[in-house]
């Protein structure tokens, strides 16, 4: 029987490695400083696709209150429907800023995310990003305005892509503009993209695209302006009175 | 043993004094395991959410349109061309309803709206995963054996490519996908057999290596072994992570096995004077190289085309005499360039050789000393070559071209988990399989030979959606499903003309009956289109159309017998069928006609938002100008183009306004009175 004494021995030898073994926290990272405002660098409003990295990293500065970069302020990033941050906490670099790769969630959509820090006091104070993942129709759609709408509609000017929009006497609305979108149903939009701006009593220089646009071109395309509207767009919709 | 039995017996009489009660204890027994299966079914997951579906439509608006559309127990979609039996609605409860659109807990999320019916596809040909299972587990994180995991949402683009072999608006990862395929050479090594029996092609051109000593030095040649990326950010050539010892045997290889080829260097001339750098460096942009090739500016941004290869530090690899001899005519080193044949004088020659030579980089060789080869290592070198598969892509003299150096692709996206090695540490699926493959080939196990390519994130991950579209299903889907891509087609000008063509290379930037690029207009019907003084005149100075374009047409400085040659091919050759071109006349409309034209060209039509007519008051610059079109085009070309101009040229911009034919042809007689002034074409 005392030979097998050495059993209880062994066994409290394994439980006490693996207790050692269990994964600790990592502390998490200890602000060294503190600022009063986060404010967006780079990265907000991308058009990414459901589960995908997003092209470009986020890039958001904490600031103090005389509004100068805070290196060391502690950060964390987080959002709802899925979405990944790498790195989702840390401190802010020399230049007060951090940078975070975003993995959109698996759903197309429009995606807030906040990245979140805290004062001298401990009091938080947050910044709302907006990412958008374009499902199938909406990626048909930025194709159609990539290829026919955006050459007069966006005002950003490449060499490779002049923009139209300052030869043009009657300036056509960008289609981030929600305030205008609101106003428009999407039989409207269906009207003025097919049989042009006089359709709606605007401007000829907006040329009908029903006969070369298939249907299904016209609803992505329209989809597509709903999810890139600038503040949401508000469906009009049906109001039910409450229960 | 006789307590025992004697113990259950007296047990037996107490509990069972009465004979009757065996029989009651028995048929409860019954009852509850007759009850089993109901209440399996009652307490199964796909019934909660049933149940809970149930409670969030109960609030809304429409419960009551929801609650008539809502059908419990256990859903099935069954298909059986496709092999298909999905039970994912059973739990999936909302993905038909429109009026879901809000919200966003799986699952009942509506669908988002895609061009195939749920009851026609089903899910798992998209989706993967099990559709016959009715847990969450089974159906969507099966790893068992001929199962598989429903696909990450990032891939799901390669599901479209099981069917769709052409390129499509609503999938670009894949697209980019199947075009970096292409473009960095993976098929050339690894096969890729689609369903329809055909392979997937290379678009790359890799060089003959055959007579490299003709145009390069053994240095640049190991460097570029050592790291393609450090000479130029774009090369396609991957990284063999060769030791130097490598690198210098390969080098000494190559050199050794090059045979000099007869004109592939020509004398620079020593002319009295240096040439002008700027001569060369305005040759180069009126030529317009940078269309196809790119250079790094000074933020270290490539700027220009990826026709050829990139020309940074151009200077640090090739020969002069032998750049002198490639300006003079690329097809006499590489019959299968891409490089148009420029008719430069002997001056613009040098003074162009002398621009582009001067583009190096000193730090690039300047660690570089090999002493001279020794026969062993050009032995090895030798081995190393056939043992890396360089003359998969490369002609190399001495080494045939090996068949099947990698392993074949065909159906990557339906490879078995259990088939597959991982590294430590990695995810074990088989997206992340593929994904590492690309991302670190050779960390794979020792004496992998797979290069490193250097490619961004977005990259891997159009690369991994176009492996994973490579499925046993896609071999197994009836035939009728299959959407074929449009293959170019073998197109070839005839005659002297023909040849000449193929000399400019039009077909890298014009399409012709199915055959070319894209970067410029399709020129199929060219000679139903222009007017013939206007194309002499157009290939004689190309900068007449558009000018401010940055990728553009270069001037090949033609003979005038040759374009005349070209022209007349062109007039008489690319002319439609549907209509004759000279069945309008040029010009002598009536004044009140061309007025009623130009009143629709501003008015009804606003054609002035995309086109000058009149530069002093139009701005539009997005179609081509129109000051001079009465001398560019034919009145019977215009007016066809106005009633339908994607019926001419597919996928034009230009929208089709459903033009009557009195405003066509009032516009058209507008339009044809915008002549030249005093310059050819203008007499008709």
């Amino acid at each position: 029987m005392k030979r097998l004494l050495w059993i209880p021995g062994a066994m409290a030898l394994v439980i006490a490695a693996g207790c050692a073994r269990q994964p600790v926290a990592a502390p998490a990272a200890q602000a060294t400083a503190f600022g009063s405002a986060i404010v967006e660098s780079s990265g907000g409003k991308q058009l990414g696709a459901p589960g995908a990295a997003l092209p470009q990293p986020l890039v958001v500065q904490v600031n103090d209150a005389q509004g100068n970069a805070v290196t060391g302020a502690f950060v964390i990033f987080s959002g709802s429907g899925g979405v990944r941050f790498e790195p989702t906490e840390s401190l802010t670099d020399s230049s007060g800023q951090l940078t975070t790769n975003v993995m959109l969630g698996g759903t197309s959509g429009r995606y807030e995310l906040r990245a979140a820090s805290t004062d001298k006091s401990g009091k938080p104070f947050t910044l709302s990003i907006t990412e958008l993942a374009l499902g199938y129709q909406e990626q048909v759609g930025y194709a159609v305005d990539q290829n026919y709408c955006a050459r007069c509609h966006d005002q950003e000017s490449s060499a490779e892509r002049v923009s139209n929009y300052d030869n043009l006497a009657v300036k056509p609305h960008a289609f981030t503009d929600g305030q205008t979108q609101d106003a428009l149903s999407d039989a409207d939009l269906t009207a003025i993209i097919g049989h042009g701006g006089p359709a709606l009593n605007h401007s000829a220089l907006m040329p009908p695209y029903g006969a070369t646009l298939s249907r299904a071109e016209v609803q992505a395309l329209i989809a597509y302006i709903r999810l890139i509207s600038d503040p949401p767009w508000r469906a009009a919709g049906v109001v039910y009175a409450k229960r | 043993m006789q307590s025992i039995k004697a113990q259950f017996i007296s047990l037996w009489r107490a509990w069972f004094r009465d004979p009757i009660r065996p029989f009651g204890v028995v048929s409860v027994l019954l009852l509850l395991a007759l009850a089993v299966a109901p209440a399996k079914d009652h307490f199964s997951e796909w019934h909660s959410y049933q149940k809970q579906y149930l409670r969030l439509i109960l609030d809304r608006g429409d419960a009551v349109t929801l609650q008539r559309h809502f059908r419990g127990g256990i859903q099935q979609i069954w298909l059986p061309d496709l092999g298909v039996v999905d039970r994912c609605q059973t739990c999936h409860t909302g993905l038909a309803e429109a009026s879901l659109a809000d919200v966003s807990t799986q699952p009942f999320r509506r669908h988002p709206p895609i061009p195939h019916k749920l009851d026609e596809f089903g899910c798992v040909v998209c989706h993967r995963g099990q559709g016959a299972a009715t847990t969450v587990a089974e159906a969507h994180h099966s790893a068992l054996a001929r199962e598989e995991p429903i696909l990450p949402a990032r891939y799901i683009e390669s599901s479209c490519g099981q069917c769709h072999h052409a390129p499509m608006a609503g999938t670009p990862r894949l697209n980019e996908g199947r075009e970096l395929l292409a473009r960095y050479g993976c098929v050339r090594c690894h096969t890729i057999r689609l369903p329809d029996g055909s392979m997937m092609a290379a678009t790359d051109d890799p060089p003959p290596l055959t007579h490299i000593a003709d145009k390069t030095t053994r240095e640049w040649v190991y460097a570029w072994l050592k790291d393609p990326a450090s000479y130029a950010s774009s090369a396609t050539m991957p990284n063999f992570q060769l030791s130097d010892a490598d690198a210098r045997d390969i080098s000494a290889f190559l050199m050794a096995t090059s045979t000099p080829q007869p004109g592939d260097t020509l004398a620079v001339p020593a002319s009295s004077k240096a040439p002008d750098p700027a001569a060369g460096a305005s040759l180069y942009g009126e030529s317009f190289c940078a269309s196809c090739h790119a250079t790094q500016n000074a933020a270290g941004n490539l700027v220009g085309g990826n026709i050829g290869p990139e020309l940074t530090r151009i200077g640090s690899k090739v020969k002069p005499e032998w750049l002198q001899a490639w300006l003079k005519d690329p097809r006499n080193y590489d019959a299968h360039t891409q490089m148009p044949h420029y008719r430069w004088t002997d001056q613009e020659l040098t003074a162009l050789a002398g621009y582009v030579a001067n583009k190096t980089d000193s730090d690039f060789l300047a660690n570089v000393h090999l002493d001279a080869p020794t026969p062993q290592q050009i032995a090895h070198g030798k081995a190393l070559v056939t043992e890396y598969g360089c003359a998969v892509c490369h002609e190399i003299r001495g080494v045939a071209k090996p068949e099947n150096f990698a392993p074949e692709l065909s159906r990557i996206g339906s490879k078995p988990l259990a088939q597959l090695v991982f590294t430590a540490g990695m995810p074990k699926t088989l997206p992340d399989y593929v994904d590492g493959k690309i991302r670190h080939p050779r960390a794979f196990g020792a004496g992998l030979r797979m290069p490193l390519y250097t490619f961004t994130a977005q990259q891997v991950d159009a690369l991994t959606t176009a492996l994973l579209s490579l499925t046993d299903r896609s071999f197994a889907l009836p035939s009728r499903l299959q959407i074929a891509a449009q293959p170019m087609t073998t197109y070839q000008p005839a005659g002297h003309a023909g040849k000449l063509m193929a000399e400019l290379n039009c077909f890298a930037c014009h399409r012709i009956n199915g055959r070319g690029g894209d970067m410029a207009p399709d020129l199929t019907w060219e000679g139903s289109a222009v007017q013939r003084p206007w194309l002499d005149d157009f290939l004689k100075n190309p900068n007449t159309l558009r000018p401010a374009l940055i990728r553009r047409m270069p001037r090949f400085n033609l003979s005038n017998s040759e374009r005349a040659e070209v022209t007349d091919y062109f007039m008489t050759v690319y002319q439609t069928a549907d209509f004759d071109r000279d069945s309008m006349p040029l010009g002598g409309y009536s004044a009140a006609l061309v007025e009623q034209g130009r009143q629709l060209f501003y008015s009804k039509y606003s054609c002035q938002s995309c086109h000058m007519v009149n530069t002093q008051q139009d701005k539009g610059y997005i179609g081509p100008p129109l000051t001079q079109v009465g001398s560019r085009l034919n009145a019977a070309w215009i007016y066809h183009w106005l009633k339908n101009p994607q019926a001419l040229r597919p996928g034009t911009i230009e929208p089709n306004q459903s033009m009557s034919d009195e405003d066509a042809g009032a516009l058209t007689a507008f339009l044809m009175m915008q002549k030249t002034s005093g310059k050819p074409g203008a007499k008709q």
